[in-house]
Order: C-alpha cells, then structure tokens, then sequence
C-alpha cells in the first residue's frame, strides 16, 4: 500500500477534534506549511499543540492560533509571536512551557518507548514547580515524563516513497525527533524519490515511522513569506 | 555617549577576548550574537542549538532561509560542520561537550544567578534553550547593558525575575566594567575603557568586591 497521498485533506482525515498533535518546526523552519495550511481549512478544534513555538503572528501554526483551534499548547518559546501571549492573558489558551532540551528529549522518550526520565535542566527553578526531585550521584534532577501525540506533522526533504527521510539543515530541528513519537506519522516533503536513490547511510528517519507522505506545495523563501511551489 | 549599537560591539568585542584556542561555544540571541564578528581564531567553533556545529557568517546574497541561528537569523556554515535534532543538540549541551555558553540576561544579581526567560505579567514566555544551557555549559559568560532602558542597574542584590537556574555565572561583561563571579560574589576585575569606578559604582545595585589587576588595561 502506497504512503504517498496527493491530496492534504485525505491526509488530515485522521486528526480528530481533542487530538493532541506534534508540528515539526523551529518557528517557521522546517515547519510543515502545507500540511498546517491544511489544518487551517480542515473543521477541527480543541487541539493540543506540541511545537517548539506557535509559529509567528498569523503565520504557520500562528494562523490556527488565530482560528482558535489550539486549546493547549506545549513548547519552550512563545514569546516571538505576540499572539500567543495576548490569548493566554484572555484565558484563550493553555500554555505549557518547557525548556528546550527537555521538549526534545521527552519526545524521544516518548518514541523510544520510555516512560520518562530524570534531568538536572530546570532544578531550583519555577518550572520545576510540582515535579518530583531526585538525587542521584549527589546532583539534583527532576522527573520528565515522556510526550507522544496522536498525529505528527512533519516536514523533510526528501522521502523515498517506501517513507524513508533526509531533512535539509537546519530545517531538521524536531522533526526526526517526532516522527518517532507519534501514532501516525505525515511527513511533508520537498522531493519525493526512488527506494535506493538515498543512500542507507545518509537516511535519518527509517521508513518504519512513517506512515504518510505527501509533496510540500508551500515552501519558505528568503523574503519569508510562504510562496507555492 | 556611545549609541546602543556602539555599547554592544563594545560589549561583544570585550567578551570575544574571552575565547582563545580550540572551543565550543553556544552564542545566544542579541549582544552574544555580535560576538562571532570579533572573533579570528579558526579553532573556535560555534554550536547552535536549533542544530548546527560550524556556524559562520552569511553573505546577504547568499541567504538559506532554512539555515538560521537560535535567534532565526540566516547564517553560514563551516567546512565539518554538521546538522542534528533539537534532541542531539541538547545532549551535547546537558552533557557538558559545549565549552563555554554566552547569554544575555535581564537581571543577575550579586550571586551570579540570572533571569533571562520570564516578566511577571507580561508576555514573554520562552525559556528556549538557556536554562539547559545553564546547566550544561562549563563556562557562562553574561553580556548585557549595565543598566535597562530606564537607567535602572541590571546587576542586583537579588533577581526580581524568575531565575533561569540555580548555577551562578562565571563572568559578566557591560559596557561600564568585567566582573568575574567566584564563590557566589561579583568581582570587578576590569574597568572599560574610560569608564571611572566611581560611575560603576554609582550604576550598580548589587554588591561587588574590586579587584582590578595591576597594569590591566
């Protein structure tokens, strides 16, 4: 059975009302734009969005902000879209803010089938706030329980069409990092090629965690704005 | 009086002196920045956390708009550099492979502890990558304006704001003087150019101990 879909919304059929959803994407950066365009005309709400950021004002998953269709958002910056900030003080939105290393790594926990795990990131601080604190070899860590979502968004360079993934830069960021973690997996891809045209060593993301594939028809440019292809 | 860009190459400059030989360093958004600019040595390597060891300047003509910094500002990269996930990347930042970490703050006070993520109140609300940072750079070198917008010491006798970490930073550099932190207290061991310890004085709120080296410029 083929990966490869050619129309955005079959490939969003799965995401559901209350899904939670991993969106690859350091802001704008190797977020997939056409798959979030996608979500923009799709009916849905209630949302929980894992994504390092809510995009930018109006831009990416900044735009489903604007459609409040995000109930929850989890990430470890949210300053660079003002929106963001504005709808938490309306009570619009619930925010979960992480560090960085720690968003990445429960997400690879929560691929690699690990429940959670102790990191010193955090320790003494507000939000350390209610997580359980430990000692181990006489350093303070704190408890991280593992994330996954329902569905992953992601973007990627190119795919074989048996799902295997190259990224491109740093466009890679989260990307690889949910495409493990997630019960189905769409990728969003510039190129899509022939088994055996990536090289076995240079594959970043084995096909087995991807389900879905589907050609990128938005891409960000120098200027920054989102150009069709 | 210097403008805001001339208090920051200042600033940046001062801190490039910092980095000698072969060493990771993790520059972090505004003043950390401009530090790259001032730096020759070609054994000093720059990591960015969004994924990228061998960061290097961009020509304007030459724009990747999927090759940025931590800050999403386009950048270059080196011969060997190498890409890698946020996971990966913060791996060598928790496990300690990054030599030195520079930062911004929007306080430290006399303990060498920072905040540099959150405003009670307001909407700024991205921890990013620096408590992690933090917790994982062997050295923290803040560089930040002596005082905010409304002329009030950014150096205090505690942080108002909520701290990034427990961990107390191992330099601070402004454009008024170079403060090196030791057992939880500041230590002014270097004034700027033209810059009289009475005005640090005048301009600091937390307490500091002068050391200032003999024939230290």
């Amino acid at each position: 059975m083929t990966k490869i879909y050619q129309d955005i919304k079959s490939t969003l059929s799965c995401v559901k009302n209350g899904h939670t959803l991993m969106v690859g994407g350091f802001g704008l950066i190797g977020a997939p734009l056409t798959l979030i365009d996608g979500l923009t005309k799709k009916d849905v709400v209630g949302l929980t969005i894992i994504s390092n950021n809510l995009g930018e004002k109006g831009k990416g998953l900044g735009a489903l902000l604007s459609q409040k269709k995000i109930k929850k958002a989890i990430g470890s910056y949210f300053t660079s879209n003002r929106d963001v900030g504005d709808a938490y003080q309306r009570g619009e939105i619930e925010l979960e803010l992480l560090p960085q290393g720690t968003l990445s790594e429960s997400m690879r926990a929560g691929g690699a089938g690990i429940g959670g795990y102790y990191t010193k990131t955090g320790v003494g601080t507000e939000l350390a706030k209610g997580k359980e604190e430990r000692e181990i070899n006489g350093i303070k860590y704190i408890f991280e329980p593992a994330i996954r979502a329902d569905v992953a968004l992601i973007r990627a360079w190119k795919a074989d069409t048996l799902g295997n993934l190259v990224y491109y830069k740093t466009a890679r960021n989260f990307n690889p990092l949910m495409a493990t973690a997630a019960d189905i997996v769409i990728a969003e891809v510039d190129e899509i090629v022939e088994p055996g045209e990536l090289s076995p060593e240079e594959i970043v993301t084995p096909h087995l965690f991807v389900d879905h594939i589907i050609k990128a028809q938005k891409v960000l440019t120098k200027e920054g704005v989102i150009a069709y292809v | 009086m210097y403008k805001k860009n001339q208090i920051q190459e200042l600033i940046a400059k001062r801190a490039a002196k910092e980095l000698r030989g072969s060493c990771v360093v993790n520059l972090g958004i505004g003043i950390p920045t401009l530090v790259a600019k001032f730096i020759e040595d070609e054994n000093v390597y720059f990591h960015t956390e969004n994924g990228l060891l061998g960061v290097a300047d961009v020509d304007e003509n030459q724009i990747d708009p999927n090759l940025v910094n931590a800050g999403k500002l386009p950048v270059g990269e080196t011969i060997g550099a190498s890409f890698f996930n946020s996971a990966e990347s913060f791996a060598m930042i928790r496990g300690g492979h990054v030599d030195v970490a520079i930062l911004g703050v929007l306080q430290v006070d006399q303990s060498g502890q920072i905040a540099n993520w959150a405003v009670p109140g307001k909407n700024i609300m991205g921890v990013g990558g620096a408590m992690d940072l933090l917790v994982g750079a062997k050295k923290v070198i803040v560089t930040t304006t002596h005082t905010s917008k409304d002329g009030k010491s950014k150096l205090l006798r505690k942080c108002h704001f909520p701290i990034t970490s427990t961990r107390s930073v191992d330099m601070i550099i402004t454009e008024l003087a170079v403060f090196k932190v030791e057992d939880k207290t500041l230590n002014l061991i270097e004034l700027m150019p033209g810059v009289k310890l009475e005005e640090v004085r005048e301009k600091t709120e937390a307490n500091f101990i002068v050391r200032i080296k003999e024939g230290a410029k």
